[in-house]
């Protein structure tokens, strides 16, 4: 046999393998992602005709107050959610890699929150958050003497409340990466800083933070893209799932949601999952930009 | 570093209580939970977290009276139906991708690796008209349909594809081994650790979904845990131990898993995190 032949045969075989997927990846991926484009410019009940109207659907959601008001619940998801999730997950983190004893007994408690079900934990919060005699928080506080929250009944309140148990069940992801990112950092670097008198604070900011920079961008955008996609919480701990009162609490998604599936708008509501699609591209784009500059 | 025999510094005990203290805070709604799903109703009030009288009337009230078993075991089914297909498609794709050369790799690569980019908010809407017009709506096959195969679990066994030796492949193609046959008893074996940091993340993603089960399901016989736990919860609304009972059954498998597989994933979680 020619060496042509068995490229050729290979290649084939290569065909074969790819051929089902292949297939899956457009039906499943592609023609839904132009779809949902093609779907964001008309006005469609879902039953009815698809009627063309352009951008007329972008128009309305921009002078839409209720969308701004989404959007700016969406954004206080992240620009509380990141900082504060990153900030507690690294103190953790740079502690607990210099503990040994009880280490993996400390990690696995840390940990097991990322592994719950996100639906389950927000009823448990929701109790928790209850007023007297119901609400655990309330109860201790009660028990303390201290004043009453009112917590999900509250425009200001509700939206940290609703955001506390998606950072509570992110952290133990966030502290198992910046532990294998510590651990990477070689150890030459700080034996070096220890000979050249560098203190603990010195060698936090000199050697440990820019040593773990591919590791912060990491975990800045998949929290971002986290808690900007930001559903399942909203739709268990508040009222018949509206994320309210009044809308406080109302992400994106869930906007998405009610429109798409309540009020059955699909031109709508693809528009919307078009603006979050732009949103995370953005996002993705910032990520690819500062991993290529550093390298 | 200091060694072991060196003594406890009173600054590692307050770094340890802390870091205890935190653990326990972790670890709080989790606890309570698990207690109140073993106390009466009127028990609930109290803060103490094992009852004088604990009960299991909530667990079997659960399993007799509502259709949770009926979800537990839906949910079991379209994770591990979900898992099992992407471990064999993800990674059919991805050894082809790393190890045959043929004209058009790059493209299906990129193509494969653009569909990360597209949030699965933005497909829900399209998917559902095409279950709609398949009648897949309310079905096992729809709710399943939309993960068989991933762009992620693609990359991930590609990487891991790459650095698996031609000369093992060469040598089961001399020896006159299929194609097919090199793949899954050549090839697959060598890739275990992502096979179970893949296996892992997929299992954990199903059980957990919520947006596409919620959209997709209508009758109660098709829900998922987490679908049913929350219609469950609503009509239940004031009955805590009741819906401290059904979180706590949603939740006890993936500890299950946890307590014995701990390592795996742990290490699958940083593998799949740093590589995908």
């Amino acid at each position: 046999m020619s060496k042509r032949t068995i490229a050729q045969k290979r290649a084939i075989w290569a065909w074969v393998f790819m051929a089902v997927p292949l297939v899956y990846f457009i039906l499943v991926r592609f023609y839904p992602t132009l779809d949902a484009f093609s779907i964001s410019l008309t006005d469609w009940n879902i039953v009815g005709e698809k009627r063309y109207i352009g951008f007329d659907n972008f128009v309305v959601l921009f002078n839409d107050p209720v969308f701004w008001v989404v959007l700016g619940n969406t954004f206080e998801y992240l620009i509380l959610g990141v900082p504060i999730s990153l900030l507690l997950s690294f103190i953790i983190a740079y502690y607990l890699d210099q503990i040994r004893f009880g280490h993996g007994f400390l990690r696995a408690c840390y940990f097991i929150p990322f592994l719950t079900t996100a639906v389950a934990m927000a009823w448990v919060w929701r109790w928790f958050y209850q007023p007297v005699p119901i609400g655990m928080i309330n109860l201790a506080l009660g028990q303390l003497g201290i004043a009453q929250f009112e917590f999900l009944r509250s425009t200001t309140q509700a939206l940290p409340a609703v955001l506390a148990p998606a950072i509570w069940a992110g952290l133990g992801f966030q502290i198992v990466i910046f532990m294998a990112g510590l651990r990477a950092i070689p150890k030459t670097y700080y034996e070096a800083a220890k000979v050249d008198g560098a203190g603990a604070w010195q060698t936090l900011t000199e050697i440990t933070l820019p040593q773990l920079r591919p590791t912060i961008v990491f975990l800045v955008v998949i929290s971002s893209i986290g808690f900007l996609r930001i559903f399942d919480q909203v739709y268990n701990m508040t009222q018949e799932g509206e994320g309210g009162p009044l809308n406080a609490t109302r992400p994106l998604v869930l906007h998405i949601y009610k429109a798409a599936f309540d009020d059955f708008e699909m031109g709508m509501a693809a528009a919307q999952t078009v603006v979050l699609f732009l949103i995370l591209m953005v996002i993705t784009v910032f990520q690819l930009r500062v991993l290529r500059h550093d390298r | 570093m200091t060694d072991n025999k060196a003594p406890i510094s009173p600054k590692k005990i307050i770094i340890w209580t802390f870091l205890f203290i935190g653990a326990v805070i972790m670890m709080t709604p989790i606890i309570f939970m698990f207690s109140a799903s073993f106390k009466y109703n009127d028990q609930i009030y109290e803060l103490a977290l094992i009852s004088s009288e604990p009960t299991l009337s909530n667990y079997i009230y659960l399993f007799e009276n509502t259709e949770f078993l009926r979800w537990f075991l839906n949910s079991i089914s379209v994770a591990l139906a979900t898992t099992i297909s992407v471990l064999f498609f993800d990674s059919l794709v991805g050894y082809t991708l790393a190890k045959f050369k043929f004209k058009g790799r790059k493209i299906v690569f990129v193509l494969i690796l653009s569909t990360l980019m597209i949030p699965t908010e933005m497909l829900v809407i399209p998917w559902y008209i095409l279950a709609r017009d398949l009648g897949l709506l309310d079905s096992y096959i729809g709710l399943i349909f939309p993960g068989i195969m991933t762009g992620f679990g693609v990359f991930l066994m590609k990487q891991f594809f790459e650095g698996v030796p031609d000369d093992y492949l060469d040598a089961a193609r001399i020896d006159g081994v299929g194609e097919f046959r090199i793949f899954t008893d050549v090839a697959m074996p060598l890739v275990v650790p992502a096979l179970s940091a893949l296996a892992i993340f997929t299992f954990l993603g199903n059980w957990t979904a919520f947006l596409w089960p919620l959209i997709v399901t209508s009758s109660a016989e098709i829900y998922t845990v987490p679908v049913g736990l929350a219609s469950f919860s609503g009509e239940f609304q004031s009955e805590w131990e009741m819906i401290m009972t059904g979180a706590a059954v949603a939740t006890l498998p993936t500890l299950i898993i946890f307590l014995f597989l701990q390592r795996y994933i742990i290490r699958g979680v940083i593998l799949g995190g740093l590589k995908g």
